[in-house]
């Protein structure tokens, strides 16, 4: 530790005032899951065939896409929620924590920005 | 008061604890959960992209993940992404069984030691039990 102040030493160090957000945004999105997994997986069990022609013309329904898109932004969060908290439990070190910081927040965000597009892409009759 | 060390372990790691019921299926909601994040959300945008990018793409993620009749490698990946998806589906169900019991600690019930121990296995016997299901029910609903 440098100098400075006792306060200014131990400033930033202390909780964040985020964890509850964090805790119940979890819970919120597990809830959420709980819905929207079990959907998918019964819907692709229960389809007809698994060839290409069926299987985008189902995702391409209105409802399927809506779940599809949903399962992009809640999954992917819960899933980013959870990755984070393993990370914070296992890097301490100042490079790889600073690394896992930047990947936990950049990753799920590309990777839920994709499956939408996606989805869009789909839904809408392109390619 | 104890005094305070700098080198002190920061929370007990898991070669701390003596293996039972609630600490194994604790460390398992980690495993599974980590396990569905990367293998699961993976495979998902692999799968959802190769449909929006066209026939090609779908027909290239069904053979090296499930058909296997591609080139020779494809025969082995396809036996593995078979084993990841049914492993997913436990991973899923195991996952779910535990989150749940996450949801009855959070509200402060479920602590009693005989109790703990068998909701516990208990999650460990719906995993199963919903997987095994669930395969059955995915090779019979057609």
């Amino acid at each position: 530790m440098g100098n400075g102040t006792s306060i200014g030493r131990v400033r930033g160090l202390g909780s964040s005032h985020s964890g509850t957000h964090h805790f119940l945004a979890s819970r919120l999105t597990a809830v959420g899951n709980l819905v929207l997994i079990p959907w998918l997986m019964v819907s692709l069990a229960l389809l007809p065939a698994w060839d290409y022609a069926t299987v985008r013309g189902w995702m391409a329904q209105p409802l399927a896409a809506t779940a599809m898109v949903l399962i992009f932004i809640n999954t992917v969060w819960h899933a980013r929620l959870g990755v984070q908290v393993m990370l914070e439990d296992y890097v301490h070190e100042a490079p790889g924590k600073l690394l896992a910081w930047l990947l936990v927040n950049f990753v799920p965000a590309a990777a839920a920005v994709f499956g939408i597009v996606s989805i869009i892409r789909i839904a809408l009759g392109g390619a | 008061m104890a005094q305070a060390h700098g080198n002190r372990p920061i929370s007990p790691h898991l070669q701390i604890w003596r293996w039972g019921p609630a600490m194994a299926v604790s460390i398992l909601h980690r495993i599974t959960g980590n396990g569905l994040a990367f293998a699961g959300l993976g495979l998902l945008l692999w799968w959802v992209g190769a449909i929006a990018a066209g026939e090609s793409s779908y027909q290239t993620f069904v053979t090296w993940v499930w058909a296997g009749n591609g080139p020779a490698l494809s025969f082995w990946t396809a036996i593995l992404g078979k084993v990841v998806l049914v492993g997913l589906t436990w991973a899923f169900f195991q996952h779910l069984a535990t989150g749940l019991r996450h949801f009855v600690l959070d509200i402060g019930a479920g602590y009693e030691l005989h109790a703990n121990a068998r909701w516990s296995v208990l999650t460990v016997v719906f995993s199963l039990a919903a997987t095994t299901l669930f395969w059955v029910f995915v090779h019979t609903a057609r």
